[in-house]
């Protein structure tokens, strides 16, 4: 019986890897293909690393990916300390004025299709600037509070369930010690759910890094962020620079998910003694 | 002597503050918008900046006109390009979704019943692509997918076709991009209620006499029904509104109502119209999402 | 409750005295009709109990009698609904817990994961202020005492269950609380581990004179543990005593047949004299000789409890109208170091009988046979509750 199972979801866990993984090694290795067609392997002049030069000179590119990088670290600090106050209160009050609406307004933002969470937020600002004159345009600050608007969402959620599973047994001994609840929050609790704000942080660095088309509705002249610069290109086709692109993204982000999974295995790993 | 119960011995305004501060930017930046864009959907188009009129106006000394042009809504209904624009989207993204399930439901199934060494490498390899920029992960279709691609070169050189098959930029190339991408964010959930699941009740249903498939559809499957549901949820909404796979994989045929908004907006320069069909777009969505978050208490609910 | 002539009480080392025995001496922890409710449910119901120095008292009882939740409120995780609360005099109702001189071993131990052991040990000391060398010194003497003197470095999760039990009672004891909260302290520990935890709570107990508290739902654990035990049904104390007080003198049907095993009677009140009672009992088909008065109003049902180690079980008729009766052996029950009877009478009710097993050449009692039963004057309680 076991057997038959396994056979089947066997074959379909590898189909779907398989759809998963082939476009990305396909990226990968056309992005050391000599033609500029992308994807007629040119056989006497690959593999190279022409259009690793290349990219690693676009102006265009580095500026906006160093915009990016603003914007994502910014907004990953800041909703990292909006969704744990939302996670905390949501996970710990049980009941207060307001709940049911911030749960709401927490989570919705997941579900949210961009389009809807962009143009609304660009209103926002236009009408702001009218009334109060502020923010004066639409720039990298406009762009950084619109992605912690959302990427808050996604903290929350990760610390919420974090918070779910803690013992509070722990937080009762820490002032039946005789800490106080601020004190107990710094010194037990955060501590000890760090790898999940830690998890959230990148999570919505990632996010930010990523994102099209809320930037788009969001930014102003002269802020223009790496995925903005990638779909302008790749509206047009193939092009060889961003498969470079995308490999080195993946690599990236491969080394550091890798990193992160070993770091916290061997954390684990401790020799237990005897009883 | 003090009688203050523990929860409130953070202090009132300490706990009042630790909700209030994203309470008060989130209705400030989530809330406070869509009153805006309902407000600009009562507009008119206006050669201004910003451009569309005003909603509220002094038209003489002391008096006050609220002016709420409906037209814009009325151009949606009546417009055949809007209404099957709305249609086609619901109909994409719910046979993206189904599609999803088709293939994601093995996997998750497979990777909670496997070894818990095997299970980390094999989430693992789930959530790097989701961690992987979207924008690049549909674009890789487009090298896929087009006539001098990857697949077409294969199969010719293969013997199977003489002639490319038209791939890209046609309704196709759309499902397999959104299947692509949203495919974590199906699987994730669903398996997060697999894992939690007591196999011994399968046991004990097969030694009961049941055989192995009707065990599954018995058993798992409506055990599993918060995992599919939330995890449908997760993909059919935001599929609906889905603007960048229709944009570079789905072709001028492809008719999607998250285009249709960017198009209106930054094309056409359309704000009041753009702004009635997001007001549409998220009447449309609202209830699916009041149902997700349902069946994420629910869930919540019963683990705890 | 009276207590008759002749019977014996577990005589205390003359050290212990019994503070409750004396009007005059004052309650170190006192609870004044201590009421909680979470809405319609009342968890505590009116609770008025008094704490001396240097007893341990277990607060015993089966999950959601209560117990828990009036531990709670005394290291200040609760606040009654109503009542007060005094600790060594002050008035601690509503204090928050880091405010109390009281300190709770949790049941889960709740150590902090990210701290060693010493850290854990040394956190409650360092929310105080000492200074670092009295603390590393306090740290040190505690974990000796605990025979933790090694394990300083040591996270939590390289203990084993014991291991982590003692760090979390140094880590409560080292601040010398004026009160300590065990909470089900050893209920997840095995058989011989728990009976060698049990004599090393009460020789710490009893070197340091801390006051302790403890909740647990073992009785058996209760009766090693306390000096006196409170037994909580339904959020109220229904009966509070010394060990051997509950057992052989129960004030209710409820509490003699929460504590070991019982034979209750039911029956009428026939003669009711200062000296003694005699009780007609048509659900034992007999009539009892209780040798001490009890206070019932004429005419009373009441109910006789009969310790199962008290009944004599005989081949042979033994004297006297009362106490006897003849029934079939229905099971056996062999233990090893006694055996278990179940004897049906021609009632149709069944006596549980047990006896040690002394000696290999005893009068050897099989299934079916005719049996007669008898017991002591002395051996009824009865109760009228």
């Amino acid at each position: 019986m076991n057997q038959r199972r396994s056979v089947f979801i066997i074959s379909c866990l590898a189909f779907g890897y398989a759809f998963l993984y082939i476009p990305i090694l396909s990226m990968i290795v056309f992005s050391f293909n000599a033609s500029k067609l992308v994807t007629v392997w040119d056989s006497a002049n690959s593999p190279t690393l022409k259009w690793y030069h290349s990219l690693l000179g676009n102006e265009e590119i580095l500026d906006a990916a160093w915009i990016s990088l603003k914007v994502a670290v910014i907004n990953a600090s800041g909703s990292v300390i909006l969704g744990t106050l939302a996670g905390f209160a949501l996970a710990r009050f049980t009941q207060f004025r307001g709940r049911f609406t911030l749960n709401a307004m927490a989570t919705a933002p997941l579900v949210m299709p961009e389009v809807i969470t962009g143009l609304s937020l660009l209103l926002l600002f236009v009408a702001m600037e009218q009334l109060i004159g502020w923010p004066a345009g639409r720039g990298i600050t406009t762009m950084t509070m619109s992605h912690m608007t959302f990427s808050m969402a996604y903290v929350t959620v990760v610390v919420q369930s974090r918070l779910a599973t803690f013992d509070t047994a722990l937080e009762e001994a820490a002032m039946d010690l005789g800490a106080r609840p601020l004190k107990v929050f710094f010194v037990i609790t955060l501590p000890i759910i760090f790898p999940a704000i830690l998890s959230g942080w990148l999570l919505a660095f990632t996010l930010s890094w990523d994102d099209l088309v809320i930037s788009s509705f969001t930014s102003g002249p002269g802020s223009s962020t790496l995925p903005m610069v990638v779909f302008s290109k790749v509206r047009l086709g193939v092009s060889p620079e961003i498969n470079v692109l995308a490999t080195l993204t993946i690599g990236t982000v491969t080394l550091i998910i890798l990193g992160v999974s070993l770091w916290m295995a061997r954390k684990h790993k401790l020799p237990k003694p005897a009883a | 002597m003090r009688r203050v119960p523990l929860a409130e011995r953070f202090g009132i305004s300490g706990r009042g503050l630790v909700a209030l501060l994203p309470y008060l930017w989130l209705m400030l930046f989530f809330v406070v918008p869509f009153v805006i864009v309902l407000k600009i959907s009562f507009a008119d188009v206006d050669l201004a900046i910003p451009p569309y009129t005003p909603l509220v106006q002094w038209t003489e000394k002391n008096v006050l006109a609220i002016k709420l042009n409906f037209n814009n809504y009325e151009f949606l209904f009546t417009d055949k390009l809007y209404i099957n624009a709305f249609l086609n989207s619901i109909k994409v993204a719910f046979l993206s979704t189904l599609l999803c399930l088709i293939v994601g439901y093995p996997m998750a199934y497979g990777i909670a019943r496997s070894k818990p060494t095997t299970r980390n490498f094999l989430l693992l390899l789930v959530i790097l692509p989701f961690w992987t920029s979207l924008l690049l992960r549909v674009y890789a279709w487009i090298g896929l997918l087009k006539a001098n691609g990857v697949i077409n070169n294969v199969l010719i050189s293969v013997g199977l076709i003489h002639e490319p098959l038209t791939m890209l930029y046609t309704p196709f190339a759309m499902y397999v991009g959104i299947v692509y991408s949203y495919l974590p964010f199906l699987i994730l959930p669903l398996y997060a209620n697999l894992e939690k699941m007591d196999w011994q009740l399968l046991e004990a249903a097969e030694d009961l006499g049941c055989k192995p498939w009707q065990a599954f559809y018995k058993i798992t499957l409506p055990l599993s029904r918060n995992g599919i549901l939330a995890g449908s949820m997760l993909v059919f909404i935001p599929a609906v509104g889905e603007f960048v796979i229709p944009a570079l994989l789905g072709g001028p045929n492809a008719l999607m109502i998250g285009r249709i908004l960017w198009d209106e907006f930054f094309s056409n320069r359309a704000w009041p119209v753009a702004s009635a069909v997001a007001i549409l777009l998220l009447l449309l969505l609202v209830p699916f999402m009041m149902w997700y978050q349902s069946i994420q208490a629910r869930e919540s609910a019963g683990t705890r | 409750m009276a207590t008759p002539e002749g019977s014996a009480i577990k005589a205390l080392p003359a050290a212990k005295a019994t503070p409750w025995t004396d009007p005059n001496a004052k309650a170190y922890v006192q609870l004044d009709h201590i009421t909680k409710s979470f809405g319609d449910l009342k968890a505590v119901d009116d609770v008025s109990l008094k704490i001396y120095k240097g007893e341990i008292f277990c607060l015993l009882g089966a999950s959601g009698c209560g117990k828990t939740t009036l531990l709670r409120m005394l290291g200040g995780f609760e606040t009654p609904s109503s009542g007060r609360i005094f600790i060594d005099g002050e008035d601690m109702t509503g204090v928050p817990p880091y405010e109390r001189p009281v300190n709770m071993m949790f049941q889960s131990y709740a150590l902090f994961p990210h701290m060693n052991v010493e850290q854990n040990v040394a956190f409650g000391l360092k929310q105080d202020r000492v200074p670092k060398a009295e603390i590393k010194e306090r740290v040190a003497t505690m974990l000796d005492l605990v025979k933790l003197g090694d394990f300083g470095k040591r996270k939590p999760d390289q203990l084993s269950g014991g291991q982590r039990q003692r760090v979390a009672l140094a880590r409560s004891l080292v601040k010398r609380p004026k009160l300590l909260l065990l909470d089900e302290p050893l209920g997840a520990l095995d058989k011989k581990l728990r009976e060698h935890t049990q004599f090393e709570l009460i020789s710490l107990q009893d070197k340091l004179g801390v006051t302790f508290v403890v909740v647990t739902h073992d009785q058996e654990e209760a009766m090693t543990l306390a000096s006196r035990i409170g037994v909580m049904n339904h959020g109220e104390i229904v009966q509070a005593g010394t060990p051997s007080e509950i057992y052989e003198f129960p004030s209710s049907k409820f509490v003699a047949d929460f504590i070991g095993s019982v034979n209750i009677f039911e029956g009428k009140l026939i003669e009711d004299e200062p000296e003694y009672v005699r009780i007609a009992s048509p659900e034992l088909g007999a009539t009892i000789y209780v040798s001490h008065g009890i206070s019932a109003a004429p005419e009373a049902t009441v109910w006789a409890a009969v310790r199962p180690e008290k009944v004599f079980m005989s081949t042979a008729p033994p004297e006297g109208p009362d106490n006897v009766v003849r029934g079939a052996v229905q099971d056996i029950a062999y233990l090893g170091d006694l055996s278990i009877y179940l004897v049906k009478l021609p009632t149709g009710k069944v006596v549980r009988v047990t006896q040690p097993n002394t000696s290999r050449h005893a009068e050897a009692i099989s299934w079916d046979q005719q049996v007669y039963l008898s017991w002591d004057a002395t051996s009824p309680v009865v109760v009228t509750r």
